[in-house]
């Protein structure tokens, strides 16, 4: 079995079980409040592997506390953002980064807003000229007949 | 005895779904005006079924009749009455029950309160509405049944997932599937103007009322959704981009764009082809919202293999349903003709704006949460979309329209000068600028730029009014008779969007929030806020069926007391599981929020949270849902206004 097997299985059996939400432990903190904010604010990214759709710093799970560790050990360490999203990219893949990173399978998912906002615009301005077409001045017969209606 | 019963009436239902869907359209093709007469008492007949249905099912839950699987596995006799009802729509079968009572009463209330509407529109909205309920009673009725019986029964049942065993939670899904399935009657009207070829501003002034009941409903259910998850889940967050909340978010969106492209069918006779498409549109993301969730398509591809009938029973019914709509409205939209012009810069310009925006953003919403599932069956490649995902892309989008709020109702009809209708909102932009900038002293570009979205959107709301009324340009007096002399529905919109801007003040609060999580004995203050927060006790507590723990919490600022905070932990022994009980204080302008958490030691782990504004979220939301209360009083009285000429007509005749 691949990895990424286990962990699909393990996100089934856990999905199934009762979610558990992070209360938090005071132990588990950096103690300089910016590192901390740091960590909080990188851990918001990181999914929880075995979770649906929570960050690390949302979940009660084990594995959840075992990953903001390891971001708060990285972080004291004197790491970089992304020298830690590298690290967790390299072990989990990119399943774990809750922003996807550009990339030729993502493109469609980033270019969304602009392909959204291209069709509707498009679409308006279509309408739009076929709406606003002007109906064709009248002929010399059109018109002569417009001055036996208006004049009998 | 009474299963059975409900049993019995909700095939009954199923069959009078299908007169229901079979008779009127008939009637309607045929030109036939005894069958078309025949639709509103098939639609209550319908209705009256399936409330029996439902009342059957909720008898059984009130009765502890254990004998009902559906019952046994998530009702438990110690359970408080409150729950045993409202946990009759907390599980997969009775919510699917519930969905399709709402149904019917969409189809009783065109029945009841559309007798004005032209003979064959009404009987084929009412047939195009049982039409729908054929599919999903048929479901309900072969594929989750909830009057299956369960022998030998039980002696106590399974108890409800604690979790919703919450008076947020209880009424939280009826108003939700009011909001989607209310949807159902501006898609049974579109489905019904292009069967009969005419869309007409009559068209748009019946279908706005409905749409605008649904629209209200919607925002008020997931305004409670998203209030729950604050104080429930128990860790100061409001919304998660999950794909459930996503699901109810979609329809919401779309539904908003409807409401306003509507305005211009009525008024302006132009967007016809696009609110068509709008209604069928929103109604189906309604159904892919309350179904592909339910069935475990968005979460996890696995769950859903787990039950492949049900699956696809509601993969075939979707098909069908937004298949046959799309393919109809493909043959027919031709035959409606927009006759109103108008030019870019003008009412109709803004809305369209507004509708072109709003759809961009539900469409990279439901983009992003659909996605995962395409990459992994197109790409092989595991992925997740999440918050920073939503927060990046929806921003941007959500801008403009939060600029268009404000400018949109100062644009006048047809065409419009933008220079004239900015100059008119100047103070509001100085203001809005002011605010911004001002913020920006204590917090981040983004909250801030929040602010002034949220300054510029009330002002420029209030503004509208004051501009109506011509304050201090007219006397005093002139401008109070201007004032009562307003329309329902223009109070409405300005209601509508102060709301939008009292949320997204409350959104930007939200980033200001301060937390704190320490290990602390009884007797041991912690700081937070300019507030001190005492732990005066921790004891036990009993409950109805869990045991709980509560720490008694003291805030105190500057000396004075401010509150008594009690969080607590709840263990429910039957479903093994432990509950968090978030204590909230609001002042109106923020929350003291305290969570507990683990004990060791004779200390106890506190998780509190400094909130300002959060309360102001869902206040929004509820200006909001009022507005459109009030518009809707509006519609009525127009809406009523024609059957009152023909009675003084007729009186003069």
């Amino acid at each position: 079995m691949t990895r990424r097997a286990v962990v699909a299985a393990l996100a089934l059996l856990l999905a199934l079980a009762t979610p558990a939400w992070a209360i938090g432990d005071p132990a588990e903190r950096l103690p300089d409040p910016a590192l901390e904010a740091r960590a909080a604010e990188l851990g918001g990214q990181l999914r929880c592997l075995v979770c649906q759709n929570e960050s690390i710093e949302d979940s009660g799970a084990d594995l959840a506390r075992d990953l903001r560790h390891i971001v708060r050990a990285h972080i004291a360490a004197g790491e970089t953002d992304s020298q830690i999203i590298a690290w967790m990219t390299a072990r989990y893949g990119d399943f774990v980064r809750l922003r996807p990173p550009f990339n030729p399978t993502t493109a469609l998912l980033w270019a969304s807003p602009f392909v959204a906002l291209l069709i509707g615009g498009g679409a308006a301005y279509a309408s739009r000229r076929r709406a606003v077409a002007p109906p064709p001045p009248l002929d010399a017969a059109e018109q002569s007949r417009l001055r036996e209606l208006l004049n009998p | 005895m009474s299963p059975e019963l409900g049993h019995f009436a909700l095939a009954l239902a199923v069959a009078f779904a299908f007169a229901q869907a079979i008779l009127p359209l008939w009637g309607a093709w045929r030109r036939d005006a005894r069958l078309m007469q025949a639709a509103p008492a098939i639609a209550i007949g319908q209705l009256v079924a399936l409330g029996t249905a439902y009342a059957a099912l909720v008898w059984a839950a009130v009765t502890d009749d254990f004998s009902v699987l559906n019952v046994a596995e998530n009702s438990h006799t110690l359970k408080p009455l409150i729950y045993k009802i409202s946990g009759s729509w907390g599980n997969h079968e009775g919510s699917i029950l519930l969905w399709c009572l709402i149904l019917a009463m969409c189809g009783g209330a065109v029945a009841v309160f559309g007798r004005a509407l032209p003979a064959s529109l009404r009987a084929r909205v009412i047939g195009v509405l049982g039409l729908s309920a054929c599919g999903f009673e048929l479901f309900a009725l072969l594929e989750s049944n909830p009057f299956a019986r369960l022998w030998p029964a039980p002696v106590d049942g399974r108890d409800m997932n604690p979790l919703l065993q919450d008076p947020g939670l209880a009424f939280h899904p009826p108003l939700l599937y009011v909001g989607y399935v209310g949807f159902a009657i501006p898609f049974a009207f579109a489905i019904a103007a292009l069967l009969e070829g005419r869309v007409d501003a009559a068209w748009g002034r019946w279908v706005r009322p409905w749409t605008l009941a649904a629209w209200c409903c919607l925002t008020g259910g997931i305004a409670l959704g998203s209030w729950w998850s604050y104080y429930e889940l128990g860790w100061g967050g409001f919304w998660f981009w999950d794909p459930v909340e996503n699901a109810s978010l979609l329809p919401w969106l779309t539904g908003t764009a409807l409401l306003h492209s509507a305005i211009v069918v009525e008024k302006r006779e132009a967007l016809k082809v696009w609110t068509i498409l709008l209604a069928i549109g929103t109604f189906s993301l309604s159904l892919s919202g309350t179904f592909l969730v339910r069935s475990g398509i968005l979460n996890s591809v696995h769950s859903f293999a787990s039950d492949p009938s049900r699956g696809v029973f509601i993969l075939g019914l979707l098909a069908l349903v937004i298949g046959g709509s799309l393919l109809l409205f493909a043959l027919r939209a031709s035959l409606l003709s927009s006759s109103g012009l108008f030019a870019p810069v003008s009412r109709e310009g803004a809305l369209v704006l507004n509708n072109i925006l709003l759809c961009s953003i539900a469409a990279v919403v439901m983009t992003g949460t659909i996605y995962p599932l395409f990459a992994d069956l197109l790409f092989g490649a595991k992925i997740s979309v999440g918050p920073p995902f939503f927060n990046a892309t929806v921003l941007p989008l959500a801008v403009p329209v939060f600029i268009a709020m404000s400018l949109g109702p100062a644009l006048s009809w047809k065409r419009a000068d933008l220079g004239a209708a900015v100059l008119r909102l100047w103070w509001v932009a100085v203001a809005a600028v002011a605010a911004g900038l001002f913020a920006l002293i204590g917090m981040q570009a983004l909250p801030a730029l929040a602010f002034g979205a949220a300054v510029w959107i009330i002002l420029g709301a209030i503004g509208e009014v004051v501009e109506r009324i011509r304050l201090f340009r007219v006397p005093v007096a002139a401008s109070a008779a201007r004032f009562a002399g307003l329309p329902r529905g223009s109070f409405g919109t300005t209601l509508a969007h102060a709301g939008m801007g009292v949320t997204i003040a409350g959104i930007a609060g939200m980033s200001l929030a301060q937390e704190s999580i320490t290990l602390t004995k009884p007797g041991e203050g912690v700081p937070l806020a300019g507030y001190v927060f005492t732990l005066v006790d921790l004891h036990d507590a009993p409950g109805p069926n869990y045991a709980s723990r509560v720490a008694d919490l003291r805030v105190t600022r500057d000396g004075a007391p401010v509150a008594l905070l009690s969080p607590s932990r709840r263990t429910f022994p039957v479903q093994k599981m432990t509950t968090t009980e978030a204590a909230i204080h609001t002042t109106g302008f923020s929350d003291l929020y305290a969570v507990l958490g683990d004990e060791r030691d004779g200390a106890a782990v506190l998780r509190l949270h400094y909130n300002p504004l959060a309360p102001w979220i869902w206040f929004g939301a509820l200006i909001m849902a009022a507005g459109g209360g009030i518009s809707l009083a509006d519609r009525r009285l127009r809406v009523g206004a024609p059957m009152r000429a023909r009675a003084s007509a007729a009186a003069k005749a």
